[in-house]
């Protein structure tokens, strides 16, 4: 065969299986913002939707010894806002409403009647720095047992003192590890950890973990996802 | 097989028709698909993990925090950390994807046995080594890839399934807590993730040097998968 009849085959062949690439081109779509955004939604929606499927209910965050402790003073202060939304530790009342028996209002000393549970346990920021800490507080399904929560809804949903709101889904709100938290190393929580009430959930990032809590709604809907999350964050994020 | 002039025929299939060019079909589609989806989610999952990791770019203690790098928002992709999640948590599914989709097609295709590096490459490795760096004599090329060629593509596979099992321990560290205590705990996952990243970027970095010095006709082999007139081929 002549060399150029050759050259002009193997041509063609070249483009052939070039064209066979072209099924790359898809990530294209990543370049333009207009369909950039609902594949990175999807991405992270995704994301979540898998650690919620290998979430399991009884299976234990790793607690660690008394000795492993981050010292109170090294354990860091993430606040979005103000470090102390200024809240009259006299007055305040946990509000319960949704799908409950008995919403209402709640006072400290009801929530701290129930059993009280302490941990060592690790937490983690979405920044990458993590911290070994102290919590003690009442289950959150004991509370929720008492105030007649029907278990059956999706979500916790929480508003703060400091207008920060958390929504979390019920399988991780009644994991045994999750907490309504008063205590920090063993003493009331100060108010940059969020006196008198905060969520310490193990099996979630940090961002979840909602300090100050104000009202507390039981519901199968939410409002909106989260302070965070509604600018972007992962919504479930378990760890 | 243990046959030292052994060609991995089917990968390298000639061209039968008689001419002074000689070629051979090095890569399948499956190869080069994967190869290119990949370049393209290893380049996104390094930009956006870099932009996580100016978050905190730490590993010590948040307090005090000692940061051990600045990297440039120039290198980092997302714009912000949600921004990075975003990139980082989609694309982590593209490279797996790849990465889960090559495995198979090496396994079931046999054509791993063009890559993968196997002991008895290893007599092989100090003679590329001299030859590249120390003014060495050339070792004759038998195959595709030479014994250093295949040591390094088998590692950048281990380093990518690496990335992925430090990826998830950081991740869900609770769920993988075994895997996790394997790696030293969250915080020592974290070391291994960027570890990981640095010796992937070490690969990508002698890769396109090779590249380059091997020219055009090598580097639209991975386009087309012909390569006209390769050097092991009489």
């Amino acid at each position: 065969m002549p060399d150029s009849a050759n050259s002009a085959k193997s041509k063609t062949m070249n483009r052939r299986e070039l064209l066979k690439l072209s099924p790359m081109l898809f990530v294209g779509a990543f370049a333009i913002p207009k369909t950039r955004e609902p594949l990175l939604r999807g991405g992270v929606a995704f994301t979540d939707w898998a650690s919620a499927k290998w979430f399991r209910r009884n299976h234990l965050a790793p607690t660690f010894a008394d000795s492993e402790l981050t010292p109170l003073n090294q354990f860091y202060v993430n606040t979005y806002d103000l470090d102390d939304p200024g809240v009259d530790l006299e007055k305040w009342r946990l509000t319960v409403s949704g799908d409950v028996k008995w919403p209402g209002e709640y006072t400290l000393a009801q929530i701290q009647s129930l059993p009280k549970q302490a941990q060592n346990t690790r937490h983690i920021c979405v920044e990458g720095w993590d911290v070994i800490g102290r919590f003690g507080g009442t289950r959150i399904s004991d509370f929720l047992e008492q105030v007649g929560a029907n278990p059956e809804a999706k979500f916790l949903y929480v508003e703060c003192a400091d207008d920060y709101y958390e929504s979390l889904d019920m399988a991780s709100a009644l994991h045994p590890q999750s907490l309504l938290c008063y205590e920090m190393y063993d003493q009331p929580l100060t108010r940059e950890h969020g006196a008198p009430l905060r969520l310490r959930v193990p099996t979630k990032i940090g961002y979840k973990q909602a300090k100050y809590l104000t009202s507390l709604r039981v519901t199968d809907v939410v409002p909106k996802l989260g302070y965070w999350e509604d600018q972007g964050y992962p919504a479930y994020y378990g760890l | 097989m243990a046959d030292s002039n052994y060609l991995p025929v089917p990968f390298a299939a000639v061209d039968a028709e008689e001419s002074q060019v000689r070629t051979a079909y090095e890569h399948p589609w499956a190869v080069r698909f994967c190869h290119w989806l990949n370049a393209v989610s290893l380049f996104v999952m390094a930009g956006s993990g870099l932009q996580i990791f100016r978050a905190f770019p730490s590993f010590g203690p948040k307090i005090p925090q000692h940061n051990l790098l600045n990297v440039p928002k120039s290198l980092a992709l997302g714009g912000w950390l949600g921004g990075a999640l975003q990139w980082h948590m989609t694309f982590a599914w593209i490279y797996v994807a790849t990465g889960i989709f090559y495995l198979a097609y090496q396994i079931f295709s046999g054509s791993y046995r063009q890559s993968l590096f196997v002991p008895r490459d290893l007599a092989g490795v100090w003679p590329m080594v001299r030859y590249y760096f120390f003014f060495g004599r050339k070792p004759a090329q038998t195959g595709v890839y030479n014994p250093l060629q295949k040591m390094a593509y088998t590692s950048a596979i281990l380093l990518g399934l690496l990335s992925i099992l430090t990826g998830i321990v950081l991740y869900n560290p609770v769920q993988f807590s075994i895997l996790a205590m394997l790696m030293g705990g969250f915080h020592w996952a974290r070391v291994w993730h960027f570890c990981v990243l640095c010796a992937l970027l070490l690969f990508v970095l002698g890769h396109l040097i090779m590249v380059i010095l091997h020219g055009w006709n090598n580097f639209t082999s991975m386009l087309t998968g012909w390569k006209r007139n390769p050097e092991y081929l009489p």
